[in-house]
C-alpha cells in the first residue's frame, strides 16, 4: 500500500516543482473532408473537429481534478491540410479560408492551440504543398491559434533545398504580416526535418498519415522536478538507488555522474508514469485509441520550470558554457532512458526542449552573453528538437534564415533525428532589444546573427542528397 | 474498488481529524487507513478511502473535502490512488 511518504514526494512534485502534464493532444485525420469544393471541405473539416474533440476541454479538466495533476493544455493536430486541401484548393487565398475554418473549430472546441496547417514536402513539393506554404503569412496573420510546420527533409529523402530557400522568405513575409504584435506569426511557424507523425507538441504537431483516424498522444514535462531532485543529492548525499548508504562522491563533494545519471533516470521515470496514467484514462474516457507518450523536459517562463536550470545543476555557469553541450547529450539520454520503461508506447519529439524565450534561464544566459546562435545549433545536435523560439534582428535577410534552415536540417538529415527552427525576425527591432510575447511563449533579448551571407548558397536550388546512412536496405 | 487518499496538511489544530472523518462516515465513505507525520512543524496526514459506497460523486467530494479544509485553516486534498501507485509502484 501506498505510503504516506510517497504521497508527500507526489503532491510536493505538483505544488513545488511545476510537476505537470503539459499536454493532451487529440490527432484527427481529415482525409475524408477532402472534397473538390472548397465550402464542402471547411464544412466537414468544422463537423468532425468539432464533433470528435467535443470533449477533450472537458475531459482533460476532469482527469486534473480526479488525480490532483494540472494539464496544462487542451489540443488538437491534424492531417497536413495541403493533402486535404489539394482537391479544392487553386490559390493561397483558399487555404486561408481552410486556416480559418480550424481557427473557428479550435475555439468552438475551447483548445488553445490546433497544429497541422502544414505541408511535407521533404523531397518535392506539390503544386498544393507550395500553395499552402505561401498562404502561410495571411493565414497566421488571420488566425490565432493555427500552427503551421513545414517539413523540408529528412534523412531518407535529403533535403528539399527549394523548400528551404522559399521558407525563408515566408518566414520573413510571416514576421512582417505580424508585425503589429512583434511578428507573432513566426512563434506559430516551424520548419523541420525528419519530423515525427504523433508529435503532441506545438508548434510541430500534425497528424500524420501513417496514423489512425483519431488518436490521444501525451506530453509530459516537470524540469523543475529534474532540477530539485538534482539539487537534493549534491547537497544531501542520502540518495542511492535504494535510498541506503553513501555512494558515486565526485571531487569537492560532488555528485558524480553516475549519481547525477541515475537521479535524472529515476525522475524521469515517474514524471513519465504520470503521463501514461493520464493518457490510458483520457483514451478510456473519450473513446479514442491511446497512441503515445512524448517523454520531453518542455519548459515554461514560470521560475523553476527550466531546462537551463537543470543544466546549471549539472554544473556549468550558464548555459552556453564549455560543457553544455555534454550536460544536454546527458540529460537528453537519462530522460529517454528513463522514460521508455515508464510507457508502453513512447514517440514524437522525447528529449529535452531548449526553447529560448520559453525558458528563463536561457533568456538570463543570452542576456548574460553565455549563449550565442552558433552554441544553440551545436546544442540542437543532442536535444530533442531544434533552434526554438529565437528572436533575431528583424532586418535578417530571407537569404540567411535560409541559410540557418539548411544548417539545422543537415543535422537532423545526418544524425537521424528531428530539428526545427522556429526563428522571429522581429520587425522593427534589433539586438539590444526585448520581445514580449506573452503566455507559455514567453520573452526573449533579440539574439544577433552572423552577417556574412549565404545568398550564393541557398539561391542554388535543387535538393541535397540522402546521406550514405540512409541507405540500410 | 475505487480508492481514494486524502492528504490534510496544514498547522496542527484541534479537530482536523474529526472534521474530516465526520464527513466520510456522513457520506458512506469507508477509511481503510490512516497515517500522519510532522515535517518542518507542519501537519501531514493521509487517509485512504474506499469510495465505492460514497453517497456523493467524486467531483463534489473533491470540492467539499476542500472546503471542509479552508474553513479550518489546512488544506485538504482528495486524488484517486492511481497516480501514486503508477508513480511509485512498478
Amino acid at each position: 500500500m501506498i505510503n504516506l511518504q510517497e504521497v508527500i514526494e507526489t503532491n510536493k512534485m505538483i505544488e513545488q516543482e511545476n510537476l505537470d502534464v503539459r499536454t493532451i493532444t487529440m490527432g484527427i485525420s481529415l482525409l475524408d473532408c477532402a472534397d473538390k469544393d472548397l465550402t464542402v471541405t471547411c464544412e466537414k473539416i468544422y463537423q468532425k473537429i468539432t464533433t470528435l474533440a467535443q470533449e477533450l476541454v472537458q475531459t482533460g479538466a476532469d482527469i486534473s481534478k480526479e488525480f490532483g495533476i494540472p494539464i496544462v493544455n487542451k489540443r488538437i493536430s491534424i492531417t497536413p491540410i495541403s493533402l486535404v486541401g489539394s482537391a479544392c484548393c487553386r490559390i493561397p487565398g483558399d487555404y486561408v479560408q481552410i486556416a480559418k475554418t480550424l481557427d473557428k473549430a479550435a475555439k468552438e472546441v475551447g483548445v488553445n492551440f490546433l497544429g497541422g496547417y502544414s505541408a511535407i514536402v521533404s523531397k518535392g513539393m506539390t503544386k498544393s504543398d507550395e500553395l499552402l506554404i505561401r498562404s502561410i503569412p495571411m493565414a497566421m496573420a488571420c488566425t490565432e491559434r493555427i500552427c503551421s510546420s513545414i517539413n523540408v527533409g529528412s534523412t531518407k529523402t535529403g533535403i528539399n533545398m527549394d523548400a528551404v530557400r522559399l521558407m525563408g522568405d515566408i518566414i520573413k513575409q510571416t514576421a512582417e504580416e505580424t508585425k503589429e504584435f512583434d511578428s507573432l506569426g513566426c512563434a506559430k511557424l516551424v520548419v523541420l526535418c525528419n519530423a515525427p507523425d504523433d508529435n503532441p507538441f506545438m508548434a510541430g504537431a500534425f497528424h500524420g498519415v501513417s496514423e489512425a483516424d483519431a488518436i490521444i498522444n501525451v506530453g509530459v514535462s516537470g524540469p523543475g522536478v529534474v532540477k530539485y531532485a538534482l539539487e537534493q543529492i549534491d547537497k544531501g548525499w542520502k540518495t542511492t538507488c535504494n535510498g541506503q548508504g553513501i555512494i558515486g562522491k565526485g571531487t569537492d563533494g560532488l555528485a558524480n555522474f553516475e549519481v547525477l545519471c541515475e537521479t535524472i533516470k529515476r525522475t524521469a521515470f515517474k514524471i513519465t508514469r504520470v503521463g501514461q496514467l493520464v493518457a490510458q484514462e483520457a483514451s478510456r474516457r473519450l473513446g479514442v485509441p491511446f497512441g503515445i507518450i512524448d517523454l520531453s523536459l518542455a519548459p515554461t517562463p514560470a521560475i523553476g520550470d527550466s531546462v537551463a536550470d537543470i543544466l546549471k545543476c549539472i554544473g556549468v555557469e550558464h548555459p552556453g558554457a564549455p560543457g553544455t553541450t555534454a550536460a544536454l547529450a546527458l540529460l537528453n539520454d537519462q530522460v529517454k532512458k528513463g522514460g521508455v520503461m515508464a510507457s508502453s508506447y513512447v514517440g514524437g519529439l522525447s528529449g529535452a526542449f531548449i526553447p529560448v524565450s520559453e525558458d528563463q534561464g536561457m533568456i538570463d544566459a543570452v542576456e548574460a552573453g553565455a549563449l550565442s546562435i552558433e552554441k544553440l545549433e551545436a546544442m540542437t545536435c543532442v536535444c530533442s528538437v531544434g533552434l526554438d523560439m529565437i528572436a533575431i534582428p528583424g532586418d535578417t535577410p530571407a537569404t540567411t534564415i535560409a541559410g540557418i534552415i539548411a544548417d539545422e536540417s543537415a543535422i537532423g538529415m545526418v544524425n537521424q533525428k528531428t530539428t526545427a527552427v522556429r526563428i522571429i525576425p522581429v520587425v522593427g527591432k534589433t539586438v539590444g532589444d526585448t520581445v514580449e510575447f506573452g503566455g507559455l511563449l514567453g520573452y526573449a533579448p533579440i539574439m544577433p546573427v552572423n552577417r556574412f551571407s549565404s545568398q550564393r548558397f541557398v539561391d542554388r536550388g535543387g535538393r541535397i542528397p540522402a546521406p550514405i546512412h540512409s541507405f540500410k536496405n | 474498488m475505487t480508492r481514494a487518499i486524502i492528504t490534510v496538511v496544514g498547522k496542527d489544530t484541534v479537530g482536523i481529524i474529526a472534521k474530516v472523518c465526520t464527513y466520510l462516515a456522513d457520506n458512506q465513505i469507508n477509511i481503510l487507513d490512516i497515517s500522519q507525520t510532522i515535517v518542518q512543524e507542519f501537519f501531514n496526514m493521509m487517509m485512504i478511502v474506499d469510495l465505492t459506497k460514497s453517497v456523493k460523486a467524486f467531483n463534489e467530494l473533491s470540492d467539499e473535502l476542500t472546503k471542509i479544509g479552508n474553513d479550518t485553516g489546512v488544506q485538504v486534498k482528495c486524488q484517486l490512488e492511481d497516480i501514486f501507485d503508477k508513480m511509485h509502484r512498478i
